[in-house]
């Protein structure tokens, strides 16, 4: 039996909010162990006084000596969550700071999580996986060719994705909105496998990731099922050729956004947004529709438009949607309202989720929005950086199967 | 004999004095250990549930984090039962101590906004201001009344 995954927990409010037991099954479920770093109250009192972050609540104070406790190796742990309340500022400033302290201070993997009594050991699932498989396979992480012939298929939210790969070459994709989840993956398979001209029994190996990826993997047989926050940044970097060094991997999906921080194509530090549709792709999509246009034309119209001609007063996807009908209704131009929709949804994005990692360069934005060239302006400002986005960056979780799953070739 | 909510509600110490005096202490009186192996500093004995912070709502708005609203699901009905109040500011964490800065200034304001019997002390520092604080505490509920 192999050893479960230590995670520690740094954190204030999860037992009386009620969720300490989503937070425990959240990470049984992937094959890792929560625990609490044991310190004295003396050290809590030395460790609190030399970080120098001036904070009244004893649990983050607490939180605090655990944190030094970790660096400076008098605990041992393979990977670290730091969860605090939501809405609470105090708490909202240690965990950054704590995150970015544990992430320049050791090799720790580390997720962050503002969490209510509504948050569910699903919601956390994702993360939880991404830590363990950081912890247990930076191996397989490390891989930067694919060899031979492998199958990488996302099953995500709003669209389902697979890629056939040979040699370290993309050879067929297939692409497709997400319906029934398993039809969709296998007609998707099927026209990557055609396109590639090759048939199923030929291919070595096979990985698959995003929503749909337990119930795929098992289909399909899988020789890898892997979160799409590990998968996504390995993808990213060999697309983008930035296998070495640090970078930042944007990806704005149909139901959750990731930001992640990334060195040598493996993630130290993420965050997985889910709790606002209106910083979703899926706002994205709304607008094509009330503009009358494809979702692929949305990004040529906006680049025609100036966003700040257009009021929105809301960052929510029911009234953001209202602001652009008004908008539209109060004579603004359609190339104006789809540039204020995509500044709108980066906007979100940037200061929601980009503030909880550290952002080094290059960032690059990957995902099937990462096509809609308004989004990457919009985001490139904000953030006063070209952004990078990799060719077949909306293939981005197949190819970071398909090049995982080589690792998984029985003679390699 | 009164029902004295004590802060710390964590701290055992004075749990055990408001006792010894014949009264009733409203506390949580949860041992504070000198290793912390827990959550937090003073976690619970026994599972809150998600339905403890909507409990909470009576004392905390749904925008105050779900911790303190848990909290308050615990010490707001202890408050509202209090008879008298002992607060002891500043307290050393192995005293009692209880872990959100937020709903320690929740619960010191709602018992100072409660007409009824309060001492308020700071912790001691030396021995001297030791004595005069169990001296205090001592005038204080034997001012309370004797048991009935």
């Amino acid at each position: 039996m192999t050893q479960p995954v230590r995670i520690a927990q740094l954190s204030c409010g999860p037992e009386y909010s009620g969720i300490q037991n989503e937070i425990n099954e959240a990470a049984r479920e992937v094959g890792g162990e929560i625990f609490f770093p044991d310190v004295a109250l003396k050290d809590i009192r030395r460790d609190f006084e030399k970080f120098g972050l001036d904070v009244r609540s004893p649990d983050l104070k607490l939180a605090i000596a655990r944190a030094m406790a970790l660096v400076e190796g008098r605990v041992e742990a393979d990977a670290v969550f730091i969860a605090t309340c939501f809405r609470c500022a105090e708490a909202a400033i240690v965990r950054n700071e704590l995150r970015r302290y544990i992430n320049e201070h050791s090799k720790l993997p580390v997720v962050s999580y503002s969490f209510t009594e509504r948050t569910t050991a699903g919601t956390l699932l994702t993360r939880m996986e991404a830590l363990t498989t950081i912890a247990k396979r930076r191996a397989l992480l490390a891989r930067e060719t694919q060899k031979g012939l492998t199958l990488g298929l996302d099953s995500g939210s709003a669209t389902t994705k697979a890629v056939v790969m040979r040699d370290n070459k993309i050879i067929g994709t297939g692409w497709q909105p997400t319906t029934e989840v398993l039809k969709s993956a296998n007609e998707v398979i099927a026209h990557a496998l055609a396109e590639a001209g090759v048939t199923r029994e030929e291919i070595q190996a096979v990985g698959t990731t995003g929503y749909g990826r337990f119930l795929v993997g098992k289909e399909i047989n899988a020789d890898l099922i892997q979160e799409e926050l590990t998968v996504n940044s390995k993808g990213a970097v060999y697309l983008a050729d930035r296998q070495h060094g640090p970078a930042t991997v944007i990806d704005i999906g149909g139901m959750d956004n990731k930001a992640i921080s990334v060195m040598d194509g493996i993630p130290g530090v993420f965050t997985m947004g889910g709790i606002c549709a209106g910083a979703s792709g899926r706002f994205l999509e709304m607008t094509a529709k009330r503009l009358g246009v494809e979702i692929t034309e949305l990004g040529p119209l906006s680049m025609k438009g100036m966003g700040a001609r257009v009021p929105m007063n809301s960052y929510c996807i029911v009234f953001g949607t209202q602001s652009l009908v008004n908008a539209l209704a109060a004579g603004s131009t359609r190339e104006d309202v789809a540039a204020a929709a995509c500044h709108s949804v980066a906007e979100q994005v940037y200061e929601q989720q980009l503030q909880e990692v550290d952002i080094k360069e290059p960032v690059i934005m990957v995902g099937g929005t990462s096509l809609i060239e308004g989004l990457v302006f919009a985001m490139g400002e904000l953030l006063q950086t070209k952004i990078v986005v990799p060719p077949y960056s909306q293939y981005i979780g197949a190819v970071g199967s398909a090049l995982l799953a080589s690792g998984f070739i029985k003679d390699d | 004999m009164a029902k004295v909510f004590i802060y710390p509600a964590t701290s055992l110490i004075l749990s055990d004095m408001v006792a010894r005096f014949g009264h009733t202490p409203l506390s949580s009186a949860t041992a504070i250990r000198e290793r912390i192996q827990t959550a937090g500093l003073e976690s619970p004995p026994l599972q809150i549930t998600p339905e403890e912070p909507k409990k909470g709502l009576k004392w905390a708005a749904v925008e105050v984090p779900a911790g303190v609203r848990g909290r308050m699901s615990l010490y707001g009905p202890m408050i509202e039962a209090a008879e008298a109040a002992i607060i002891i500011n500043d307290a050393d964490f192995a005293f009692g101590c209880m872990g959100c800065a937020r709903t320690n200034e929740l619960i010191k304001f709602l018992v100072h906004q409660k007409d009824m019997p309060k001492l308020e002390l700071n912790y001691p520092k030396n021995e001297e201001e030791g004595v005069k604080f169990v001296a205090a505490i001592k005038r204080f509920l034997t001012g309370l009344g004797a048991p009935k």
